[in-house]
């Protein structure tokens, strides 16, 4: 009997972990202020909860019970040591303080939400990016040191180093806790979906390794964007990441066959796909377009989702699809938007004029180390039947690309045009 | 308010006397923005051209700035603002952002005994 509740205590801590932690932390850092003796705080709260809630039962609002306990811990230690004192006003707008120590004990209803404030703070752009990715995994997900480590493939205490270097620097250059004005908002709004969208492809396609898809990854970046769309509901560019995120992973079960093997847009089962993710996405996409304000998730997402309505890969409204790279192009001049419209002219004017489009693509230098282009290219020779140039392209694909089920994709292929080639010629 | 270095950082040899006049009148107009933005210069000083500078590394004595660089440092002021974001936006008007540029550093606080 005791054992089920003790169990039962557990699953609820975690569940309230996975949930709550974001609006957790970011209540408890305003009263903190500062993030070490804030993630302290939270994580004794954490551990309080297990006998507390085995003693007096789950509370009705699990996150309202956390915040509080870790604010009182914090207020504890803010009473107790005046070194701590001394950081205070590092984080806090001193004008929040009073109301908030008066809220402290009210409903969570009745507190104002700060996961919003602790976003910009981790995605801050005075700090480097890879450290805006690790903090947001450690303050916002909550994910501990080591399996952040596990995920970016560094040794722990490089990471842990990371991360308080960056706490650091948020307290010592006074980075403020705070969501950013109307002016700076798209800018600071378009460095937050980075990196989000940064988690969600890290884990779509882990860069090394065998497995193609980091799957816990992938949730927290869904997580974080369902989150920051409850938070910011009617930002155009929030939709559109959302949808975009969705839509792709509506994929996820048909990306790789039984044996891990990769399998391209072109072979998946699309039978399998996820309807509802799908439905949900071109939702979004609908709602992001209907503002007027469209950006670069939702150009994105709108072109995932004419793949996710096509019957077959030869079906897909192509001629949409290059409209849509089109505009795209003009929001967001990269290279490899570029290399992906290439693929779909492909589809409308066939492989040659594409060709020439990877050649500019070449010249221009930027995509040097990109394993795409000459994959792309490959696919169009092989298409065009010049095998052995496609094999060639397949070798310069191989030599940059560090995925394991994405290597034995390109190998496969390549044996399927030198196979091809030495078929039709005795040249060797 | 805390206090942050902003370095500044121009073009070789960062002569004070080669400045143009446009980037003067900029220069003039410097001090409002500040304030109007929320910031206030606590003090700030130019630096003879980095041809004057004499680096020494251990006991080794050079002619030149301690670093050999396209841009040099040029001058410092040091400056108040609420955060760093105010701290920054104040930088980014500083007219050496157009061919140099500019650092933003805390100034280090030793904390309370």
């Amino acid at each position: 009997m005791t054992g089920n509740v003790r169990a039962e205590v557990e699953r609820a801590v975690a569940d309230a972990h996975r949930r709550e932690w974001a609006f957790v932390l970011a209540a408890t850092a305003r009263v903190a202020g500062d993030f070490d003796v804030a993630e302290e705080c939270v994580q004794d709260a954490y551990i309080a909860a297990l006998d507390a809630w085995v003693r007096d039962g789950v509370p009705h609002k699990p996150g309202a019970w956390l915040t509080a306990t870790a604010k009182r811990k914090a207020l504890d230690i803010l009473r107790r040591d005046k070194v701590f004192r001394s950081k205070m006003p590092l984080l806090m707008e001193p004008d929040e303080t009073e109301m908030d120590a008066a809220a402290m004990d009210k409903d969570d209803d009745a507190v104002p939400d700060d996961r919003l404030r602790l976003i910009f703070t981790c995605c801050h752009p005075a700090l480097a990016q890879e450290a805006q990715v690790a903090l947001t995994l450690r303050l916002v997900c909550g994910v501990s040191t080591g399996d952040i480590a596990r995920a970016f493939l560094v040794a722990e205490p490089t990471m842990a180093a990371r991360l308080t270097r960056a706490k650091k620097k948020i307290s010592a250059a006074r980075i403020p806790y705070r969501v950013p004005g109307a002016s700076e908002l798209p800018e600071r709004l378009d460095a937050v979906l980075t990196v989000i969208h940064l988690l969600y492809t890290t884990g779509h396609t882990a860069p090394t390794g065998a497995d193609l898809l980091r799957a816990d990854l992938v949730d927290r970046a869904l997580h974080l964007t369902r989150m920051l769309h409850a938070l910011m509901p009617d930002e155009p560019e929030v939709r559109g990441l959302l949808a975009l995120l969705l839509l792709t992973d509506a994929r996820r079960a048909t990306r790789t066959d039984a044996d891990g093997r990769l399998l391209v847009l072109e072979q998946q089962d699309r039978s399998r796909w996820d309807r509802a993710a799908i439905d949900e996405g071109q939702h979004l996409v609908v709602g992001a377009f209907r503002t007027g304000r469209v950006g670069r998730y939702a150009l994105q997402a709108a072109i995932a989702s004419l793949h996710a309505v096509a019957v077959s890969y030869a079906a897909t409204d192509w001629r949409q699809v290059v409209g849509l790279y089109d505009r795209l192009l003009t929001v967001w001049p990269s290279p490899v938007v570029a290399l992906n419209r290439a693929v779909a002219v492909s589809m409308v004017h066939g492989p040659e004029p594409a060709l020439a489009e990877i050649d500019a693509l070449e010249q221009d230098g930027r995509l040097a180390d990109y394993q795409y282009l000459p994959a792309v290219r490959a696919d169009l020779l092989r298409r065009l039947g010049r095998h052995r140039e496609a094999a060639a392209a397949y070798r310069a694909a191989l030599d940059l690309a560090t995925n394991e089920a994405e290597r034995r994709f390109l190998e496969s292929r390549l044996g399927e045009v030198v196979d091809s080639d030495s078929g039709r010629s005795s040249e060797g | 308010m805390a206090q942050y270095a902003v370095l500044i950082y121009s073009p070789a040899p960062a002569d004070p006397m080669s400045i143009t006049p446009d980037y003067l009148e900029l220069l003039d107009r410097y001090p409002a923005q500040v304030t109007e933005l929320g910031g206030e210069i606590v003090t700030g000083f130019a630096l003879q051209p980095s041809t004057t500078a004499t680096a020494i590394r251990g006991d080794v004595v050079t002619d030149g700035p301690f670093i050999e660089a396209k841009e040099v440092v040029a001058g410092f002021f040091i400056l108040e603002a609420p955060d760093l974001d105010v701290a920054l936006q104040i930088a980014k008007l500083n007219p050496a952002t157009r061919d140099g540029g500019v650092e933003v550093r805390p100034l280090f606080v030793p904390p309370d005994a």
